[in-house]
């Protein structure tokens, strides 16, 4: 192999570069985000970790049965009724898209744009 | 052991028998009580009909101002923006009869029909031809002849706004926040964003918790709404008693929208 050694430092270099984010977050360790739980209300409408897993799911879900199928009032596994609506429901009780929204989604990385035409509550600043 | 041929047909039938009825067994085994899965249901205040249809009386509703006000009701509670210009969003306005009714149109009208001035709004065709050009279905036709639009799914090509024979439609040439009060503005009802062509839409969130459409409330009588495919509804009373047209009817999208002059 013609000038193998300079290859092969070339090659180690740039595989340390390209790694190098991975590198840099190693051995440190990750914290949930701490969010604003509703104070009004005790009782979400589906349990915590199925909320959080795959309330997106449930969004999506709700946009086609209000708008296409017509149908807004959810009944949720323990039997209770609300009304489909993100406007109107979710944000009636997580009153803050700044504290419960904003937090899991900056750190995840995700930036959803519901809020291009949803309005959410007014922040007090 | 030897399988024999008469155990193996013998097995083969019992496993497809079992396997015919585990679904059966699976959904008797999970279900059971009324309050299982989570499920959506049509709101009970619903106001159902087969076809929804409007029939306007000129003869009460023409002047501009009065259009005005039903347009201003409209627009508020559906957070409809006001851009001055050609990039403007309109969900209900107005227009002569010349504008309204092109090919209906007469050389010498009387002077009544002149003057008058019409309210325009998306006609919520029994034949949409936006709905048949749309690329990604978010123009879509319920099973009670509303039109209406899913804007999660509109990719803002305008094809609907192309076909659409009656220019009911508006696209959001840029983000519409800006032009609206965001104090005074719906909560109930969310803004559009750039890039999605957005309509009238009969009032369809109104009709869910058993209101009839905002113009209508707002018309003082000059405006009936209800069941087309019902004999005794208050639409086809109207329509029995009155002359009435409909614009374009050489489309053939059959609007349900219709005016008495």
């Amino acid at each position: 192999m013609y000038n193998g050694g300079k290859i092969i430092t070339g090659l180690v270099i740039f595989i340390g570069l390209v790694s190098l984010p991975f590198w840099a977050n190693m051995g440190g360790s990750y914290e949930q985000p701490k969010i604003e739980l509703p104070k009004n209300s005790t009782e979400c409408i589906a349990p915590k970790e199925e909320m959080r897993t795959s309330h997106m799911q449930l969004l999506n879900d709700w946009r086609d049965m209000a708008l296409r199928e017509g149908k807004r009032t959810y009944i949720s596994a323990s039997g209770k009724e609300y009304t489909i609506s993100l406007q109107n429901t979710c944000m009636e009780c997580h009153t803050s898209k700044a504290e419960f929204c904003d937090k899991c989604h900056t750190d995840a990385g995700v930036t959803p744009y519901c809020w291009d035409c949803h309005v959410p509550p007014k922040e007090a600043k | 052991m030897k399988q024999s041929r008469r155990n193996f047909l013998k097995f083969a039938g019992l496993s497809a028998a079992g396997l015919c009825l585990a679904p059966t067994a699976a959904a008797l085994a999970s279900g059971g009580g009324g309050a299982g899965k989570a499920h959506a249901v049509v709101n009970a205040k619903t106001l159902h009909a087969k076809r929804w249809a409007m029939v306007v009386d000129t003869r009460k509703l023409n002047t501009e101002e009065a259009i005005e006000t039903l347009a201003e009701v409209c627009h508020h509670i559906h957070n409809v923006p006001t851009i001055p210009g050609k990039q403007e969003v309109k969900w209900l306005w107005e227009g002569t009869y010349a504008e309204t009714f092109p090919e209906q149109e007469n050389n010498f009208p009387s002077e009544d029909l002149e003057k008058r001035r019409f309210p325009l709004l998306c006609n919520h065709c029994e034949n949409p031809s936006c709905v048949r050009v749309c690329p990604t279905k978010a123009t879509f036709k319920r099973a009670d002849g509303i039109v209406a639009m899913d804007y999660h799914r509109c990719i803002g090509c305008r094809y609907c706004m192309a076909a659409c024979p009656y220019g009911s439609r508006s696209f959001n040439f840029m983000d519409p926040r800006p032009f609206m009060d965001m104090d005074k503005i719906n909560k109930k009802f969310p803004t559009r964003m750039r890039g999605v062509v957005e309509k009238c839409n009969f009032c369809v969130e109104r009709l869910a918790i058993g209101e009839m459409p905002a113009c209508v409330e707002k018309s003082s009588g000059a405006i009936t709404f209800g069941d087309l495919q019902d004999p005794d509804s208050s639409v086809r009373k109207v329509l029995r008693e009155n002359f009435t047209i409909r614009r374009k009817p050489a489309v053939g999208t059959e609007p349900g929208v219709y005016y008495i002059i």
